[in-house]
């Protein structure tokens, strides 16, 4: 089953709304294509446009902090964070102030608008940002927890959401506890560890890999940072060996976060299902994510390259 | 008439202590940015002692009016203004500026010094700010004032402009832009540089409220903030003529001066001319 992570924007602000009166929604334009109209029209006071200035768009939500609402800055991912990286720097990150920017559009499954809208580099970005906490939800439900989460805590929060539908990972409303990953499956061969909507690709591997003898564990490390250490030091532990699974340049994002934490603490093998160093295209996201190295496929011959570096 | 004067009189000393502070600090360091920080004495010291709501015992007191200095790189003026109001030590003004565990960091920095309404220093972000605040005290029902101060070269940023059509669309009276036009940038004039003629213009076409004054006169600034205020449903811009480095008369429209600081035999005449 599928389900939208627009729908689930959509659900989630208009719920969340109610619950936060100082919630605020700020966007470039992009109200109809993040499907948040009837935010706007629920809440048309504590809905601002400021055009097509994304810029702007992080001032204002920075200054609207100030005052103690909580802002949600909100668009795709390339112009929520990657065009206006500076100003989320300089006006949120290092004042430190309350904002939450919920981006959807992260990743190739971008699809057939091309590289110009795949941010495939925002993980990496944001990661940097001291004061920053980075959360990548699996799917709707997880999208909705992950809102909670993020206007809960007291602080800057990047939100990362794919463009379309994803398998539904979560089937019941979530507890969200930021920098505390999901232990999905049980497994002590391999370590799948996946983020976004590769969770879902994640467990359906593990589920191929079970028919030959191998028993994957499966984690949504739906916070990058602060990365659940615990979790991860356990299974290099037990598992010895990890795979790594985003839709993002290999650079920088998961594979990078759980490679500085396992190099310094526990070295295990650990192979990345991530984007090599180039730009994507247009066309549609599954032949996307087949052409670049994203399928279930490619995530279980990472599996058995890991498992064979253990010995 | 007469106390009016006295008042005026009174300003201008205050106005004169700023900038001995300005260059204590400047020199004493050996950095920081003293002909932007003349610039914008008068406008500061008009807002934070007879215009500005604000309580130095309650720097994040909900009501007050805000400040946003958009060209951050001048906060030697401001933290000259906000430690001789009491927000912090006057002590700090030589022994933390620009120093490692110092509270007053290079440019300003809202958790670090009390007083500093919002962080700055990357131009071209405080008018977008700006717009947050107006828009949040318009919600929250509360009526501050937010003065911003914008140098004449930051508004080569396009974020400038971007704010600028924000703050006109949605009428936000509550804010007055002081456009500090020294008339020099960091690698020149800005007429030879960058040219942003006609100013006035631009801003009026973005559909602001424009007045035009001497940045120096305090009664020119004072009346022109008054009718900021008086204005609704639209934002205020005052384009100010400043000099960069006033006070000191081999520092007035020297570039040299933007970012390097003076050496003895300059900070002993500077001093003697600002006594």
């Amino acid at each position: 089953m599928k389900r939208s992570f627009r729908d689930a924007l959509k659900e989630s602000l208009l719920s969340l709304g109610r619950e936060y009166p100082a919630l605020m929604v700020v966007t470039p334009d992009l109200a109809k294509s993040l499907r948040i109209v009837d935010f706007k029209q629920t809440f048309p006071e504590r809905f601002i446009t400021v055009g097509v200035s994304e810029a702007d768009m992080i001032g204002v939500a920075a200054g609207l902090a100030t005052t103690g609402l909580i802002p949600v800055a909100t668009a795709f991912a390339m112009f929520a964070v990657e065009k206006p990286f500076e100003q989320i720097r300089n006006a949120i990150a290092y004042p430190n102030l309350n904002v939450k920017i919920v981006a959807t559009h992260g990743g190739i499954c971008v699809g057939p608008d091309g590289a110009t809208h795949q941010a495939i580099e925002d993980l990496a970005l944001m990661r940097t940002l001291p004061n920053f906490t980075v959360l990548v939800a699996a799917d709707a439900l997880e999208t909705k927890a992950a809102l909670k989460a993020a206007l809960e805590h007291k602080g800057p929060v990047y939100l990362r959401l794919g463009r379309d539908e994803a398998e539904v990972v979560y089937r019941e409303e979530k507890e969200f506890i930021i920098g505390k990953a999901d232990l999905l499956r049980e497994g002590n061969d391999v370590t799948l560890v996946a983020c976004g909507p590769l969770v879902a690709k994640a467990l359906q591997a593990a589920e191929e890999l079970k028919k030959v003898n191998i028993e994957a564990r499966v984690i949504n490390m739906h916070c990058l940072k602060p990365l659940d250490e615990e979790l991860l030091l356990a299974a290099a532990e037990e598992t010895g060996c990890l795979v790594t699974i985003e839709d993002h340049t290999r650079i920088g994002g998961l594979g990078g976060a759980v490679a500085e934490l396992l190099v310094g603490r526990h070295p295990v093998p650990v192979e990345q299902v991530a984007l090599d160093d180039q730009f994507g295209e247009s066309g549609e996201a599954e032949e996307l994510f087949q052409k670049y190295g994203l399928t279930v496929s490619h995530i279980i011959a990472a599996a058995e390259r890991a498992i064979m570096r253990k010995f | 008439m007469q106390n009016d004067s006295l008042e005026m009189q009174q300003l201008q000393k205050k106005a004169q202590q700023i900038r001995r502070d300005i260059l204590e600090m400047v020199y004493r360091r050996q950095s920081g940015h003293l002909g932007g920080s003349f610039s914008i004495v008068e406008i500061l010291v008009a807002l934070y002692y007879k215009i500005m709501r604000i309580d130095p015992a309650n720097p994040k007191w909900e009501a007050r009016d805000r400040f946003i200095l958009s060209k951050g790189h001048c906060a030697p003026a401001l933290y000259a203004v906000l430690a001789d109001l009491g927000f912090f030590p006057k002590e700090y003004l030589t022994k933390s500026f620009r120093c490692v565990n110092g509270i007053l960091q290079g440019h300003p920095d809202l958790k670090k010094t009390p007083g500093v309404d919002m962080s700055s220093g990357s131009l071209g972000i405080g008018l977008s700010v700006a717009c947050g605040m107006a828009l949040g005290g318009r919600i929250k029902g509360q009526d501050f004032r937010i003065f911003v101060v914008i140098g004449d070269g930051e508004t080569n940023e396009g974020q400038i402009w971007e704010a600028a059509k924000t703050a006109a669309h949605y009428k936000l009276d509550q804010i007055t832009a002081f456009i500090d036009l020294n008339g020099l940038q960091n690698d020149g004039p800005t007429e030879k540089e960058m040219s942003m003629a006609p100013m006035a213009a631009k801003w009026r076409s973005f559909n602001w409220n424009v007045l035009e004054i001497d940045g120096h006169d305090f009664p020119q600034i004072l009346a022109a903030v008054n009718r900021a205020g008086q204005r609704t449903g639209q934002p205020t811009a005052i384009l100010c003529r400043t000099l960069k480095g006033k006070g000191v008369s081999f520092m007035e429209n020297q570039l040299k001066f933007h970012g390097t600081p003076p050496n003895v035999e300059e900070y002993r005449k500077a001093l003697a001319e600002l006594s």
